[in-house]
């Protein structure tokens, strides 16, 4: 029996919540009591066992304060090759000293933009995760793209994250797209040292008419990282949301990527690649809710899974009765390395149009012995015949990357990991 | 090059080779012929190391190496190659890669240094000729979408580029019309030297007009139950596999 209750667990948290947002704050708090920690028997968190996993791992309920990062380790962090501006965090706050200058872009904290109506987006009653972030955040970042505004260089998100005893941090994050505008973002986190914490998150994205939006992400965190990140878009008419995810490490993660189109013309990417050894734990619960006619969306999620290591893929395709006309795909594709690793893997269409083009698949299999065979026959060593299998199987995903550095960037972390580990 | 004892074979539990004896000596042209399910692809298949397959008697020597105790990948840099009849499709593989791993690992094992980046673009655009094959085939994936012709000339092409001292063409003659037949058939020919060896196991008698063999071997429920020269094809074509069938049933059962 899980001994965390809804009323005792995150007390310490909701007692350190700033005064501000009053009226927004005590919404999502009435929210999160009325939902409480989802059990294993919660839907939503069936294979997910997060409530266990946070009794075993957090020791103390509190907000992680920020801690000073060096210029040094800012530099050691980021990826070589990487061109573009710079936010720096630690434990979800921002620290505008090691952070760019962003030249016609709106930077603030959100405690500084108190007119802001957050959880309009990534709404608290769907999630009780993020009704604890909007009742509980310390304070986060506003970020508004100006209209007609094409940002060229992308934008790194780089959170330096450490919490010796086990606490909570909760990064926020407002992204403002105005009309005509694009921008692309690399959200990266660094763990400093190897302690456990759980990390919190919710972005909220609000993009305009004729938008294009990326944004990528890569999990590349310390093995006793606890992890529940919410991403949520409004897509407006004749705009583009591309969503790539990248995870590589942490004890459990749970990702939420829930994608509104809510104009015609619109169109959702979302694209994701597990590649998970030890006993880590990968949760992407994606969700795209079709509002209106003419709109797509995409979806490939791919999963190589080794020793003990866990992956769940549920994929909701909502299509509402006006969305006639609508396109969407969804894929989920799975290799298993060993007889210990999982995959629970979960298609879920709701059509109430009857006028839509919709397809699913999910696979969940072994290495192709038959390609194998072929690349040994070639002189190709079995092991780097098999890296070279599951290289091209990760491509597919990593191809959508369109930031050259990053992309080559994570297909290194890609190689890497296939040569050591598998 | 290669003595074949008494091999016998099994998958599932199912013995498909019942005693197969073979030798094949440099410079020789070998035909494997058989109706269908005799074993053929088995034998080519046990050959290359393929692990369905268990080996429950007999033994291979290659090149005075047990060749049963090697790895696939280690048979093919001693020098085996097998030219699958269906090679395999493998998407966001491409072919240049492949091959460049492929011609350096087998390189490595011989002790000779791997080839730069120009000079295996060299190597390649000179064998690529022999099979007429096209540069936009080869930076593509692997296989991927190719059609039947195309598969079967870019076997013979990474046979070309590995330099094989034994060859093991699987059906290769099967499903290609006769330009096809007529170009896969040339680039083996000219890849045939008093160094190396082939094996060419085909159902039908239509390759050996192209790839003329120096010795006929017709395999039956799992073993050669005759062996000939090239006029032993030709009267296979003419009175098909049923009077062997027949001669042999008739034996079995005296």
């Amino acid at each position: 029996m899980s001994t965390l209750t809804k009323q005792d667990t995150f007390s310490g948290l909701l007692e350190s919540a700033p005064k501000n947002f009053e009226s927004i704050r005590t919404l999502a708090k009435g929210s999160y009591l009325s939902q409480g920690i989802p059990a294993v028997k919660a839907e939503e968190y069936k294979f997910t066992n997060i409530s266990k996993k946070l009794e075993q791992k957090i020791t103390d309920f509190s907000p992680a304060m920020p801690l000073a990062v060096t210029a040094e380790q800012v530099k050691a962090a980021i990826y070589e090759g990487f061109e573009g501006d710079l936010l720096v965090f630690s434990n979800g706050q921002f620290l505008p000293e090691l952070s760019s200058n962003i030249e016609g872009i709106e930077i603030s904290l959100i405690s500084e933009k108190t007119d802001l109506v957050l959880g309009s987006i990534a709404k608290p009653e769907k999630d009780a995760f993020a009704a604890l972030n909007q009742a509980s955040f310390q304070d986060g970042i506003f970020i508004s793209v100006p209209k007609k505004t094409q940002v060229e260089k992308p934008i790194l998100l780089l959170s330096f994250d450490q919490a010796n005893t086990g606490q909570v941090i909760q990064p926020r994050v407002w992204i403002e797209v105005g009309d005509f505008a694009e921008v692309t973002f690399i959200d990266q986190s660094v763990s400093l040292g190897d302690s456990s914490y759980f990390v919190n998150e919710v972005v909220e994205v609000k993009g305009g008419i004729n938008t294009h939006i990326h944004y990528y992400r890569l999990q590349n965190e310390g093995k006793n990282v606890t992890e529940v990140s919410t991403i949520e878009a409004d897509i407006q008419k004749d705009s583009t949301f591309n969503s790539v995810n990248i995870s590589l490490s942490g004890d459990m993660v749970r990702n939420n990527l829930n994608l509104n189109l809510i104009g015609s013309n619109s169109e959702g990417n979302m694209y994701g690649i597990y590649l998970l050894n030890g006993k880590t734990h990968v949760d992407n619960h994606t969700n795209v809710d079709h509002t209106i006619p003419h709109a797509e969306s995409n979806e490939l999620y791919k999963g190589i899974l080794a020793d003990h290591s866990r992956g769940v893929f549920n994929g909701k395709i909502f299509v509402r009765q006006d969305a006639q006309k609508t396109n969407a795909f969804q894929q989920n594709n799975n290799i298993l390395l060993s007889e210990d690793a999982t995959v629970n893997t979960k298609p879920q269409l709701e059509i109430w149009a009857d006028d839509v083009k919709c397809s699913h698949g999910c696979t969940v299999g072994q290495l192709d012995e038959e390609a194998l065979f072929y690349l040994q026959t070639r002189g190709i060593d079995k092991l780097q015949a098999k890296g070279l299998l599951l290289h091209a199987f990760a491509g597919e995903v990593l191809e959508k990357i369109a930031v050259e550095s990053f992309r080559e960037y994570c297909d290194s972390l890609v190689q890497e990991r296939l040569g050591s580990k598998f | 090059m290669l003595s074949i004892k008494n091999l016998h074979a099994s998958i599932e539990g199912n013995e498909i080779l019942r005693g197969i004896n073979l030798e094949v000596k440099a410079g020789e042209v070998h035909a494997i012929m058989g109706p269908n399910g005799s074993g053929k692809s088995t034998l080519a298949s046990v050959l290359a190391g393929r692990e369905e397959y268990e080996v429950t008697e007999g033994e291979v020597t290659f090149k005075e190496k047990n060749l049963l105790d090697l790895a696939p990948e280690d048979r093919a840099r001693e020098g085996v190659f097998l030219a699958f009849q269906y090679p395999v499709e493998i998407p966001g593989v491409s072919s240049t890669n492949f091959l460049r791993t492929a011609v350096n690992q087998v390189r490595e094992y011989r002790g000779l240094e791997p080839l730069d980046a120009v000079k295996f673009l060299t190597l390649m655009k000179e064998k690529m000729k022999l099979v007429e094959i096209d540069q936009k085939l080869l930076s593509r994936s692997l296989n991927e979408g190719f059609s039947g012709g195309e598969k079967k000339r870019n076997e013979i092409f990474q046979m070309a580029m590995l330099e094989p001292t034994l060859s093991i063409l699987d059906e290769t003659d099967s499903g290609l019309d006769i330009d096809a037949l007529r170009i896969v058939s040339n680039g083996v020919n000219q890849l045939k030297s008093d160094k190396n060896a082939t094996i060419v196991v085909t159902h039908y008698q239509r390759l050996l007009d192209y790839i003329v063999p120096d010795y006929v071997h017709v395999l039956y429920k799992g073993r050669i139950v005759k062996s000939g020269t090239k006029e032993l094809a030709m009267e296979l074509e003419e009175k098909g596999y049923d009077w062997i069938k027949e001669e042999i049933d008739s034996q079995a059962t005296v």
